[in-house]
């Protein structure tokens, strides 16, 4: 949800740490979205399409690492992949459980070249 | 209103007292998509003196890849963070409510005040998108509060709820109820700096709310079932609504209540009470 707030949060980030490095291109960035972290996919494209226009982004690789959700059942110690909150532990059906990973949101990083030859 | 891109320059987030024509305004810091024939100068501003850590560098073929690990809702959980240490270094124990419009958040906020007004001193942020009305209600009790309208937002964040306690200047040892947006989505993803969140559900609701809004009753520590007068009257089984939010949350805390009648309403209060008293110890 927020799909568009969320790629203008991401500009906004990125062009905070670039802010200390001028002239230099970014050419690619690296997300990190868990299959559970309430991204639509299809909206997230359409929101990025139209955002990064005129911005620091413009020209970036955009490169995302989903995350499948995992949990760890809380009463029979089973790790198994995750879907939806409600889900039950297949193994013994208890819903004592801990989603440790899958909601994830974070750019990782972003790969940067100089755009233009810069004098020291 | 701007025709091209929605945005209105009009909609501004607003904080105010009751009774104040204008009060703080924020920008609800996004920089819009620029079309090449058609700009507007929205600039957002922070009061930010904090450094960032920006990482390490590597090079790598004339590229260099600056490795990040920031979170996308970086600067609210910032800005949240910052909330939490001023209610710690306060002993202010702060509720976030959250429920979809209508269950009551607001009435059930009335009679608490009321009831226990002597017990505690309160202070309330009320959220919603127009008008100060949920703010006269609490002020006709002479209580402290502050209207957050958010515009076109759809949940408060830690920066509205940062001016707003600015605003109010509340006690030490006192108790902040945050009102939300009523909206059963959206403020789930947005931490306050609250010590706990409330999520409110009415009888006349569905059961299987907690099923359908997953997120909202994962992040909420007490559920308050509320109209419960209206039991009698509607299909609604609260032992089934348990049982799907204990799915979601399989410690939720369960208050039935009235806001209407009172019944059920003691023992919420002997909840915030030992809650209160906890936070003073911290």
């Amino acid at each position: 949800m927020h799909e568009l707030s969320i790629v203008m949060g991401i500009i906004k980030s990125t062009e905070k740490v670039m802010a200390e490095r001028p002239g230099i291109k970014v050419t690619a960035i690296g997300l990190e979205i868990g299959t559970m972290a309430g991204i639509e996919k299809d909206a997230l494209d359409f929101a990025w399409r139209r955002a990064i226009r005129g911005t620091i982004l413009s020209e970036a690789e955009r490169r995302i690492e989903w995350i499948k959700a995992q949990a760890k059942c809380l009463e029979c110690n089973t790790i198994f992949d995750i879907e939806h909150q409600f889900d039950a532990c297949p193994v013994c059906g208890s819903y004592f459980k801990d989603i440790f990973t899958g909601k994830q949101l974070r750019i990782k990083y972003l790969e940067v070249e100089k755009a233009d030859e810069v004098k020291s | 209103m701007c025709s091209t891109c929605g945005c209105g320059n009009t909609d501004k987030i607003t904080i105010r007292k009751v009774g104040e024509d204008s009060g703080d305004e924020l920008n609800f810091g996004m920089l819009l998509p620029r079309e090449s024939d058609h700009e507007h100068g929205h600039h957002h501003s922070h009061a930010h003196t904090h450094k960032h850590h920006h990482g390490h560098e590597e090079h790598n073929h004339g590229k260099t890849v600056v490795e990040l690990e920031r979170e996308i809702l970086h600067e609210n959980n910032l800005m949240a963070e910052r909330v939490r240490g001023y209610l710690q270094a306060k002993s202010i124990f702060a509720l976030n409510w959250m429920s979809s419009p209508g269950s009551g958040k607001t009435s059930l906020l009335e009679r608490t005040l009321k009831d226990l007004n002597d017990r505690f001193r309160f202070y309330v942020i009320e959220g919603d998108q127009q008008t100060m009305q949920d703010a006269q209600r609490i002020d006709a009790l002479h209580i402290p509060v502050v209207q957050v309208n958010t515009g076109k937002a759809c949940h408060l964040d830690s920066e509205m709820v940062y001016r707003a306690i600015q605003k109010l200047d509340p006690d030490f040892e006192s108790i902040l109820m945050i009102e939300n947006v009523g909206n059963l989505v959206c403020p789930a993803g947005f931490d306050l700096g609250e010590d706990e969140r409330v999520v409110v559900i009415s009888v006349t609701e569905g059961e299987d709310k907690p099923l359908k809004y997953p997120d909202m009753f994962e992040t909420a520590g007490v559920c308050l079932i509320n109209k419960i007068d209206l039991l009698p009257y509607v299909p609604f089984d609260v032992e089934n609504m348990k049982t799907y939010a204990r799915r979601i949350k399989p410690d939720m805390l369960f208050f039935e209540v009235s806001a209407l009648t009172g019944e059920g309403m003691d023992q919420w209060y002997a909840w915030l009470a030992s809650r209160f008293e906890n936070k003073k110890k911290k």
